[in-house]
């Protein structure tokens, strides 16, 4: 099951190391990583979207990752109410006369086209994992020369429903 | 030519540098041995150690891997921090192994590692390696200083994250042009701050009296003591826990002595060479209480057989051990004294358990450890027995790894605590006689005994210099079945006797070398000459070596296969 992680850390030289050196021993895939700066100076925020076999994989990573000196807090926030982002860029072959129509295709996604030239176009689109998924699989037919993702990065949103308010966060499967 | 020490010379004041700064840093650690061995990028460390060398004993291993097992003897017999200094590149990468052991066997150490300059880390440059990269997942913590200024406040938190919680190495990288620079008006009194880390000690009182609760209901109860009980100083509690409640007490490997050997309530070790009867204890318990150990793979055989009736408690320091290998229904993460002193004041009702206890008595009578004796040659088991009744079981016994240690660990009972020091986790050869030396000094007036195997033994055996130099009277007991002889035993049983390279046909004469450096050396080939000589070679206050030779096929048993279960054992005496 893919779980959303995030933790806030100590911010210095080796930490990414540290924690992803972790992953790497006791066997976790990493999906994707995000770090940067948070409000309080000297601390960064982590966001890991991991796949872990099951609940008991899931507590001994959160547990290790705990451990660790640098690490102030770790959440598992798959299952909270929480704002989910991620940005990709997208190079799409593309010529005068298709521009339009990809134009037009990328718009119910609020992605923009960033970088113009004669045979291609660059999308930046953000969102949650699955809006860019789609995206992406839109955009695939006309041939994608090049594509980056920075990986997800989220938190919790600003009000906690009670459990029965809500659909857990099914963006991560 | 011999180059004899200069006395030292002052003209006109000095400016301190980074390494008396280390210097006076270690000093208000209460740091008073230092093991370790000189480099290029620790001369300014090494230089202030000189002027401060009223403060200090170095111990100059003569190899940096002799250096960090030492102070693990001394570290899990003193109960305090070893601290190891090691040179740049070659000498850092020299303790891989003595960290990865402290670290698997949570033993308290602080490394410093001289590092190149700061203006040439990354280039490659002479004995440039990357220490914090390498042991990053070998250690608890590791830093490389940055600045001068953060020297005091760096010594403070490793020394701290040592010895607190569960206890394992810290490594500090210092790069020489820290430790050469002058400093101007460093606040050396700056107190550390680590707000990711606090461990619990205090165990969780409703856990507590769920586990009480889960006691006085048992029918099979059974607690299991590993090295958490040694290191939390618990001991007594353990005793007092379980006389009170008549408890059966397993202990692990590394928990040998964490309740008396030799006490009426206990089965022995249990796993993989464990007694039948604690690992059938475990095997058919109801209530299993796992006091400080981390149900390694070797205590527990094939997990799916392990304990598979039992409510499992499991009292641990480190909250990622509790459900790591066994799931756990009472989890209570506590430092193991207070979770002992805990259970003495709420589990107050025991158990009915006669039943248990008959059966267990049963098992530990009809199938009690064994071994072939012959006549006149030795085994192993008997040397080791031997040893045991003419120390009286008081001496420190540190072993390597392999059939030696696991002879030792049956046969010599360990009725009192911290008398045990071996390589668990890592299974190290070449540990034992380092590590003997580290606890000698730690404890120089008693009794220490380096049992160690021919194979582990060459692996450090240089620091034989140190038994004369240092006047350590460690008494060095070759084990020498001239074979490497848990990889012999294995190829017997499960590859066909293909002894591929486990025959060591080739020895060194031990006593000749022992002489070399200037110990006596002896060769033993009898259980006489063993009997005649052991007493007085115990009570002298010289170091010795002794070469005995023991019957190359004798096997470890009773023994559980690989992928076997805890009721599966083999080689039982029935």
């Amino acid at each position: 099951m893919k779980r959303i992680i995030t933790a806030t850390v100590q911010d210095r030289s080796g930490v990414l190391n540290r924690i992803t050196g972790l992953f790497q021993k006791r066997q976790f895939n990493i999906d994707s990583i995000s770090v940067g700066q948070t409000e309080t100076e000297g601390l960064s925020r982590m966001t890991f979207v991991v796949e872990v076999e099951d609940s008991q994989k899931l507590e001994q990573l959160m547990k290790q990752l705990n451990k660790q000196i640098d690490v102030l807090k770790v959440s598992d926030i798959t299952d909270k109410a929480i704002v989910a982002r991620e940005l990709a860029l997208i190079k799409v072959v593309s010529n005068g006369q298709v521009r339009s129509e990809i134009q037009g295709m990328i718009e119910p996604f609020r992605a923009s086209v960033i970088d113009v030239s004669k045979e291609s176009l660059t999308v930046q689109v953000t969102g949650k994992t699955d809006k860019i998924e789609a995206l992406i699989d839109l955009l695939r037919p006309y041939g994608i020369k090049e594509l980056a993702r920075t990986g997800l990065t989220a938190f919790l949103r600003g009000h906690q429903p009670q459990v029965a308010e809500f659909n857990s966060y099914t963006q991560v499967k | 030519m011999k180059v004899e020490a200069k006395p030292e010379v002052q003209s006109g004041p000095v400016q301190k540098t980074g390494a008396d700064l280390l210097v006076e840093s270690l000093i208000k650690q209460e740091v008073d041995t230092i093991f370790g061995y000189p480099g290029g990028a620790v001369l300014p460390i090494y230089d202030a150690l000189y002027k401060a060398r009223e403060s200090f004993d170095h111990v100059l291993a003569r190899h940096e891997q002799g250096a960090i097992h030492a102070a693990e003897g001394y570290a899990r017999v003193s109960g305090k921090p070893g601290v190891v200094i090691a040179t740049s590149g070659p000498g850092a990468t020299n303790l891989i192994t003595g960290i990865t052991d402290a670290m698997m066997d949570s033993l308290p150490l602080v490394i410093f590692t001289g590092q190149v300059a700061r203006t040439v880390i990354g280039t490659d440059a002479f004995q440039e390696a990357d220490v914090i990269g390498i042991t990053t997942p070998i250690t608890k913590h590791n830093y490389q200083v940055q600045n001068i200024e953060d020297l005091p406040r760096i010594v403070k938190e490793a020394f701290h994250i040592a010895t607190t919680g569960r206890k394992g190495p810290v490594v500090v990288d210092i790069p020489k042009d820290i430790s050469a620079s002058p400093y101007n008006a460093v606040d050396t009194e700056a107190d550390f701050h680590l707000p990711g880390y606090q461990p619990t000690t205090k165990p969780n009182p409703l856990q507590v009296k769920k586990l009480a609760e889960a006691l006085k209901k048992a029918k099979k109860p059974v607690l299991l003591a590993g090295a958490g009980v040694l290191h939390g100083k618990a001991t007594e509690n353990l005793k007092q826990f379980a006389e009170r409640h008549k408890l059966p007490v397993t202990t692990t490997l590394l928990g040998l002595g964490s309740f008396p050997g030799d006490h009426p309530q206990a089965l022995g070790m249990a796993g993989m060479h464990g007694t039948y009867a604690a690992n059938m204890a475990l095997y058919e318990c109801d209530l299993l209480i796992n006091i400080g150990s981390r149900f390694d793979d070797r205590l527990t055989g094939n997990l799916k057989h392990f304990a598979p009736k039992a409510h499992v408690a499991h009292i641990d320091i480190d909250p990622a051990e509790i459900g790591k290998n066994v799931e756990t229904h009472i989890p209570i993460v506590a430092d193991s004294k207070e979770a002992l002193n805990q259970l003495l004041v709420q589990a107050t009702e025991s158990p009915t358990i006669e039943e248990w206890q008959q059966k267990l008595e049963f098992y530990k009578a009809e199938y009690p450890l064994w071994y072939n004796r012959p006549e006149k040659a030795m085994t192993a088991q008997w040397l080791i027995e031997t040893i045991y009744k003419e120390s009286n079981g008081e001496a420190i016994v540190t072993t390597d790894v392999g059939q030696h240690q696991m002879w030792a660990a049956q046969y010599y009972t360990f009725a009192k605590p911290d008398r045990w020091v071996t390589s668990g986790g890592l299974g190290t050869m070449g540990f034992g006689f380092p590590a003997a030396i580290g606890a000698q000094i730690a404890k120089p007036n008693d009794i220490v005994i380096a049992i160690v195997g021919d194979g582990g033994f060459q692996m450090t055996l240089q620091e034989l210099s140190l038994l004369q130099e240092k006047k350590i009277p460690v008494k060095v007991i070759i084990v020498n079945n001239e074979a490497l002889g848990m990889v012999r035993q294995w190829q017997e049983k499960f590859y066909d006797e293909r002894y591929s390279q486990s025959i060591l046909n080739i020895q060194p004469d031990f006593v000749k070398l022992a002489e070399s450096y200037e110990i006596k050396g002896l060769k033993i080939e009898s259980q006489e000459e063993l009997q005649q000589l052991l007493p007085e070679l115990l009570a002298s206050d010289e170091p010795v070596l002794l070469d005995c030779r023991v019957l190359q096929e004798e096997n470890v048993y009773p023994m559980i296969a690989p992928g076997k279960g805890l009721h599966e054992m083999i080689g039982v005496k029935r």
